[in-house]
C-alpha cells in the first residue's frame, strides 16, 4: 500500500445499504489497515421501512441487523483500535445504542463507549417548527404542506459531521447516529484526525467526495460497473471502499487485499455521480462541494487518487424529509408460456380490468407491466416477436388496506378460467402501506441547538 | 467525413440513481472527442422523449467536462419516490441501462481510439 510522509487517515465503509452483508466490513476490518470504519445503513426507502417497524413496536425503528453486525465486527475492532460510526440508529438511535451496549456486554467488552446522536427527528415538531416559521413546503415542486400534513409518520432533518466528531473526542468506541449525512459519517473522522476547521471549504468538500464514494459498499469498486463488468474479478467477495486521505485533501481509494472488485477510475467515476443532480452544487450539511473540480487518476492497481476537489460555504439550509402516507398497493403475477405470451397477457390485463370494476374496487392508480417485455424501458423498447415467457404484473394503489388486500384474490380464477399455459410468475405479495417522501428545508437554528451527543461504557459506571 | 449511427451502449458507461421522486442519469464518454458529440447529440430534450411515460416533469442536463460524463436530472420520473411506486424497478435502476438505447450519429474522427462491440462473452 502507498504510503504518504504527510499526516493522513485511513477510513474504511463497511455497509452501503440496510440489508447488505457484514462480510465487507469484515475484510476491510481484517485486512484493510484502517483505523475507523463507517457504515450508511439509512437510504430514504430505509427511514420508511423503520417507520414501519416503530409502527408495530415503539422499541423498534433502528436497523434490524445492527446488534449482528456488531456482534461479528467488535471482536475484530476492538483489539485492533477500529472506531465504529453508523446511522443505523434510524429513527431510535437511543434503542439502537442500548441494542449495542447489550451485545457489548455479551462479548465482555464492559468498558465499550458507545455513543449517541440524537436531534434529527423532528416528526413531534412539525407545528411547532411551523409556527416558528419553517414553511416546510416541498422543496422540489413548491406545495404546501397541507397536501399531506395529515398523513405524515416521520420526519428528520439531515445532520452533518460535527455531532460524530464531538462523539470521537468524547472517546467513543462506536458512534451510533440516527439521519446524519451519508457522506458526513467519513468525513467526522477526517475532521477529527487531521484538525480540519468546519470552514475549510476545500478540505470537506474533499472529504464529502471520499465520503460520497464511499457509502454504497462496492459501487466504486467494481460493483453495478456498466463497463465490461463480466472481466471484474470475484464479486462474490467484493472488497469495499478503503480511503486514506491526507491533511492536504488528497486522497487515495483502494480496497482491501485479497478481495475481489477493480478500483480504476472508470469504476469510480460512474459512482462519482450516482445520484447527484447538479454536479457544481453537491448540497451535504457541511459544504457545498463542487463535483467538476475532482480530479481522478489511477495511480497504482486498484488504487486510485482523489484530489483538486474544491466547496464553497455550506448551505444556509438543513434538508429535512418527511414520509407520508399515500394509499396501500396490492400486486398481481401472472406468467405465460410461449405462444404467444404477450397476446395472453393483454388479454389478461383486460379481463382484469372488468373483474375489478366488477368487484367493485376502486384504484387510485394501476401500473401494468409485462415482465420480460417492457418492464424496465417502457415504451423505448422493442416488444419480441413471441418470447419464450413473459410475465404479466399488476400493481394498483388504494385508499384501504382491505382493497390491496382483496385486489390479488379476484385474478386468482384466471389460473383455470383464463387463456392457457400459465407458467411461473411472481410470488403474491402482501398488500404494502405506500409511503411519500416529502423533500423539504430547515434553518440550521431550528435543529441544530437540539442536537445532542452522550456517551457511555457498556456497563455505566 | 463519413458519419455513423451507433447506440450509446456501444461507447458510454451509465448508472442511475434516485431522490425522492427525482432520478438522475449519468452517460461517459471514453475520449474527448466522443464527449465532444455526446454535447452535441445528447440533449435534454432527446432524453425528455426517450424516456417517455416514465417522466413526467422536465430533464436538465449539466455537464461534468472533468470525467467526461454528462448527468441528467429526470424530474417526477419514479412513480412518486421509491417508497410509493408501483413499479418494479421502484428505484429505476435501469434507466441508467435504458439511456444507453439512444442512438446517436458521430464522425469517423470521433470513433477514433473507441473500441466498438464489446460485449460479455456468450
Amino acid at each position: 500500500m502507498l504510503r504518504c510522509a504527510v499526516q493522513s487517515v485511513r477510513i474504511g465503509a463497511g455497509q452501503g445499504f440496510y440489508g447488505d452483508s457484514v462480510d465487507g466490513a469484515l475484510d476491510v476490518a481484517r485486512h484493510g489497515d484502517v483505523g475507523y470504519i463507517c457504515f450508511d445503513a439509512l437510504a430514504e426507502l430505509t427511514l420508511a421501512i423503520l417507520q414501519k417497524d416503530r409502527f408495530r413496536d415503539p422499541a423498534a425503528g433502528y436497523a434490524r441487523d445492527l446488534p449482528a453486525f456488531m456482534s461479528a465486527l467488535l471482536p475484530e475492532c476492538r483489539p485492533r483500535g477500529i472506531r465504529l460510526i453508523t446511522n443505523a440508529g434510524g429513527i431510535n438511535p437511543v434503542g439502537a445504542a442500548a441494542a449495542v451496549r447489550d451485545v457489548a456486554r455479551t462479548l465482555g467488552m464492559d468498558d465499550l463507549r458507545v455513543a449517541v446522536v440524537v436531534g434529527d427527528d423532528i416528526t413531534s415538531r412539525i407545528a411547532e417548527l411551523q409556527s416558528l416559521g419553517a414553511s416546510l413546503a416541498n422543496m422540489d415542486t413548491g406545495e404546501s404542506l397541507d397536501a399531506v400534513r395529515d398523513r405524515i409518520v416521520f420526519g428528520v432533518a439531515y445532520l452533518g459531521c460535527a455531532p460524530v466528531v464531538q462523539a470521537l473526542s468524547l472517546g467513543a468506541d462506536v458512534v451510533i447516529t440516527g439521519r446524519v449525512a451519508d457522506a458526513s459519517l467519513f468525513v467526522a473522522p477526517m475532521v477529527h484526525e487531521l484538525g480540519w476547521s468546519l470552514d475549510d471549504w476545500d478540505r470537506l468538500a474533499a472529504g464529502v467526495v471520499l465520503g460520497h464514494l464511499m457509502e454504497c459498499s462496492a459501487q466504486s469498486t467494481g460493483g453495478n460497473f456498466s463497463g465490461d463488468w463480466w472481466n471484474v474479478p470475484d464479486l462474490d467477495r467484493a472488497g469495499y471502499p478503503v480511503c486514506e486521505m491526507r491533511a492536504d485533501g488528497v486522497a487515495l481509494l483502494t480496497k482491501p487485499a485479497g478481495t475481489g472488485g477493480r478500483v480504476s477510475v472508470d469504476t469510480v467515476k460512474e459512482q462519482l455521480l450516482y445520484e447527484v443532480l447538479d454536479p457544481r452544487s453537491y448540497m451535504n450539511p457541511d459544504v457545498v462541494a463542487d463535483f467538476t473540480s475532482v480530479v481522478l487518476s489511477d495511480v497504482a492497481p486498484d488504487v486510485v487518487e482523489v484530489s483538486g476537489v474544491r466547496g464553497r460555504e455550506r448551505p444556509e439550509s438543513l434538508k429535512a424529509i418527511l414520509g407520508y402516507l399515500d394509499g396501500y398497493a396490492g400486486t398481481i403475477g401472472i406468467g405465460y408460456s410461449w405462444p404467444d405470451a404477450v397476446q395472453k397477457a393483454r388479454r389478461t390485463a383486460s379481463l382484469i380490468e372488468r373483474m375489478v370494476e366488477r368487484a367493485g374496487l376502486h384504484p387510485l392508480e394501476v401500473v401494468t407491466e409485462l415482465v420480460g417485455v417492457d418492464s424496465t424501458h417502457g415504451s423505448a423498447a422493442p416488444v419480441p416477436d413471441d418470447p419464450n415467457e413473459v410475465v404479466l404484473r399488476i400493481a394498483a394503489r388504494f385508499a384501504t388496506e382491505a382493497e390491496a388486500k382483496r385486489f390479488p384474490r379476484i385474478a386468482t380464477p384466471l389460473g383455470l378460467n383464463g387463456p392457457p399455459f400459465i407458467g411461473g410468475g411472481v410470488a403474491p405479495q402482501s398488500a404494502r402501506a405506500l409511503l411519500g417522501v416529502w423533500p423539504s428545508l430547515l434553518p440550521r437554528a431550528l435543529v441544530e441547538p437540539g442536537v445532542e451527543v452522550s456517551v457511555e461504557e457498556a456497563i455505566a459506571v | 467525413m463519413s458519419s455513423r449511427r451507433v447506440f450509446l451502449r456501444d461507447v458510454a458507461q451509465a448508472r442511475s440513481g434516485d431522490k425522492g421522486d427525482l432520478a438522475n442519469v449519468a452517460i461517459f464518454a471514453p475520449t474527448d472527442a466522443l464527449y465532444a458529440a455526446f454535447l452535441r447529440e445528447v440533449t435534454a430534450e432527446r432524453v425528455r422523449a426517450h424516456f417517455g411515460r416514465y417522466v413526467r416533469g422536465g430533464v436538465d442536463r449539466y455537464e461534468v467536462p472533468n470525467v467526461r460524463a454528462l448527468n441528467f436530472v429526470l424530474h417526477q420520473a419514479l412513480d412518486g419516490g421509491a417508497a410509493r411506486s408501483l413499479r418494479s424497478d421502484p428505484l429505476g435502476k435501469s434507466y441508467g441501462s435504458l439511456i444507453l438505447r439512444l442512438e446517436i450519429d458521430v464522425d469517423d474522427a470521433e470513433l477514433a481510439g473507441v473500441e466498438l462491440g464489446r460485449r460479455a462473452p456468450r
